[in-house]
């Protein structure tokens, strides 16, 4: 199932017409995640939260919205924020996973991470201009060598 | 015979593992930190206490403070008690973040519990408040012989019996061991005479036969089931069914799920409230009632020398900010909201509740016109488990055998797929749990009628699962967690080492008021 599923987006994303919001959403597996781009990632990932306009929600608490926020500003600290988490908010920093938990953590590769800071600052009526590179993402980790992805 | 005479007899004669074993049966090593209702003698007259969240926490915070003679208020934010403790019904109305309201069309008397659905049998404080507050319990089916293990890439994606997977890796590798024990490989390691228990020991344990050997036979029958079952009259004679080769077993993978039973907390007997989970929670909330503010939201909570003063806005008249006021504050409001909000408590606590994620998780309840799991796959209870993002199908531990309509668990999933289910709307996952689920009951695509779906990262008075520490965190945070601050102190499954169960809600609970307790009858706040 797996396998026809990573078909599916292969042969959706080769025609090009690949819409992650469409009512027909790719699911990802851990490993076809690392083919997602950064529009792919936040509606799969991102929206969960952030919901699909980017608007942020609020209940007893509240989700910070993406569009309009001055944070955005700084794409750096976009980037640290998918990198370590805050908050409730999950990490998503490619690294070897340490703690013994039922459940996986779920990683996104450097370039992923510039790639969706990238999307989310140029799109949901935000228009920022520079943008951030993989390599930029990088020098963000605490190690000083790129980290190496866990085995599976 | 006194009960600690028996202990010492116990460990004398079989050492100090059976004593443990003993000492557990008899209630005095027990495995959850619960030590029975707290005593709480000698609250000065008039001492009041604000808690904040109506979860098991809060409630059991407040049901023996106000026991112990505390005035006692409750602030909720949801117009229900009960908090991750909570069953949907046909007729419920559930509206996540984002504004996306379902309606749950279960029929009369089914249901699906979104958050804690099983209790193992050590939970002791949490099955004692079962006790107190009359809440009738039945067994949760966790491990079903008969139920599937499925991998979407191994044997053409069809689900194989539980039975048969574990008979067969089992029958394999105590043929593998026998034959290692045979050509004295093993010589260096054991005694003779070990090794011919050992081998004993392994014909009965992988059903082998005379020879050693897992082949097809009535022993391995007995366990992995038959071609054709015994039954009664002329055609009853029973026929063999051939075990599957080691290679495709190991290949499957499928012994992957194999062991979950077997862990602490999933280990027979597990036991679930008559009519779900939330049966807890409304029993505590009918012995609080009058105690529990509903529909309020906490917008800040300030401490000085004199008391505790909570800001909250009642749903019901929004603009409007209130305050409640007390001595002292428990507060179970989740890290992933408490995170958000003004409290004036030490750096080391403030960055504590800062720094925890919160796990994602999604279920799915399914309705269908019958119970095909029990009528055509002879499935009662248990679960199934699959490599496809559902990760996990559960059928119902009660109802067993009725006709009609039932209800059962389409999705249980957490890490990525979680987040993936969440990012879709209710309805989606809805359809994508019957799309998949298909693939291992094909009766689905007939007998489906409705379902309902709950993102907990969606869930308005959670926005999350549960607090997922790590090691790190644990070592670097949770004991300034834990601390009481100046008035003010923390309870809930995230002040606990049961992450994401009830039971740690309750013991931490218990824990806080007793030292917050001793503080009070010690003269107050340090």
């Amino acid at each position: 199932m797996k396998r026809a599923l990573f078909i599916a987006t292969a042969l959706l994303a080769y025609t090009g017409c690949l819409q992650a919001q469409s009512s027909d959403s790719t699911i990802y597996t851990y490993d076809t995640l690392k083919t997602a781009n950064g529009e792919q990632i936040f509606h799969a990932i991102c929206q969960g939260c952030h919901m699909p306009d980017a608007k942020g929600a609020t209940g007893a608490g509240s989700y910070p919205a993406l569009a309009g926020n001055p944070k955005l500003a700084s794409p750096q600290y976009m980037a640290a924020v998918v990198l370590f988490g805050r908050h409730d908010m999950p990490s998503f920093e490619m690294k070897p996973s340490t703690h013994r938990s039922f459940f996986r953590d779920a990683m996104l590769t450097d370039e992923q991470i510039a790639d969706v800071v990238n999307y989310v600052r140029t799109h949901f009526g935000n228009h920022y201009t520079h943008s951030i590179t993989a390599a930029d993402v990088a020098a963000m980790h605490p190690q000083t060598t790129a980290p190496t992805p866990p085995s599976h | 015979m006194t009960r600690r005479d028996l202990l010492r007899l116990i460990g004398l004669s079989a050492g100090g593992a059976a004593m443990y074993q003993a000492m557990s049966r008899l209630g005095f090593a027990a495995e959850s930190p619960y030590q029975g209702t707290p005593l709480l003698h000698g609250a000065p007259r008039g001492t009041s206490v604000v808690i904040l969240g109506a979860g098991l926490a809060g409630m059991v915070a407040a049901y023996e403070l106000r026991q112990a003679g505390y005035k006692v208020q409750i602030l909720e934010y949801n117009h229900r008690p009960g908090g991750r403790n909570w069953t949907l019904r046909g007729g419920d109305t559930y509206t996540e973040l984002g504004g996306y309201t379902q309606h749950c069309q279960f029929d009369r008397g089914l249901y699906i519990n979104p958050g804690p659905w099983r209790i193992p049998y050590h939970h002791r404080g949490l099955l004692d408040y079962c006790k107190k507050l009359n809440v009738p319990l039945e067994p949760f089916v966790q491990v079903n012989h008969n139920a599937y293990l499925h991998n979407s890439k191994a044997f053409d994606g069809k689900p194989q019996r539980f039975r048969t997977i574990n008979a067969d890796y089992r029958g394999h590798i105590a043929e593998l061991l026998a034959k290692a024990t045979q050509q004295s490989k093993l010589d260096t390691q054991i005694t003779k005479e070990d090794q011919e228990l050992l081998l004993d020991s392994l014909r009965q344990w992988g059903a082998l036969d005379k020879n050693y050997a897992y082949v097809s036979g009535p022993g391995a029958s007995n366990r992995r089931g038959y071609a054709k079952p015994p039954g009664g009259g002329l055609s009853a004679k029973p026929v063999d069914s051939q075990p599957l080769q080691l290679h495709d077993v190991l290949n499957s993978h499928l012994w992957e799920g194999l062991t979950d039973g077997e862990n602490f907390e999933f280990q027979t007997t597990l036991l679930q409230p008559v009519g779900g989970m939330g049966r807890i929670g409304e029993a505590f909330g009918r012995q609080l009632e009058g105690v529990i503010h509903y529909s309020a939201k906490v917008t800040a909570i300030h401490q000085d020398d004199q008391g505790v003063t909570v800001s909250y806005v009642d749903a019901r008249r929004p603009g409007h900010t209130s305050t409640a006021q007390a001595d002292w504050c428990i507060c179970t409001i989740p890290l992933s909201i408490l995170s958000q909000i003004p409290m004036n408590v030490s750096a080391a606590m403030s960055d504590a509740i800062g720094a925890v994620p919160y796990a994602a998780s999604v279920k799915v309840g399914l309705q269908f016109k019958r119970r095909f799991w029990e009528e055509d796959d002879d499935i009662y209870g248990g679960v199934t488990a699959t490599d496809l993002p559902i990760n996990t199908i559960s059928y119902p531990s009660c109802d067993f055998n009725r006709k009609g309509k039932g209800v059962l668990l389409g999705m249980y999933a957490y890490g990525l797929n979680a987040y993936e289910f969440t990012a879709l709307t209710p309805e989606e996952r809805v359809r994508k749990a019957v799309e998949y689920g298909a693939q291992i009951h094909p009766q689905y695509k007939q007998e489906f009628e409705n379902g309902v779906a709950v993102a907990w990262h969606r869930s308005p008075f959670t926005m999350g699962c549960f607090a997922a520490w790590s090691e790190e965190l644990r070592a670097k945070h949770y004991e300034n967690l834990c601390q009481i601050d100046g008035r003010i102190a923390l309870a809930g499954e995230h002040a606990s080492y049961l992450p994401a169960w009830q039971e740690g809600a309750v013991t931490s609970a218990l824990d806080v008021i007793t030292r917050l307790h001793q503080r009070v009858v010690a003269g107050g706040a340090a």
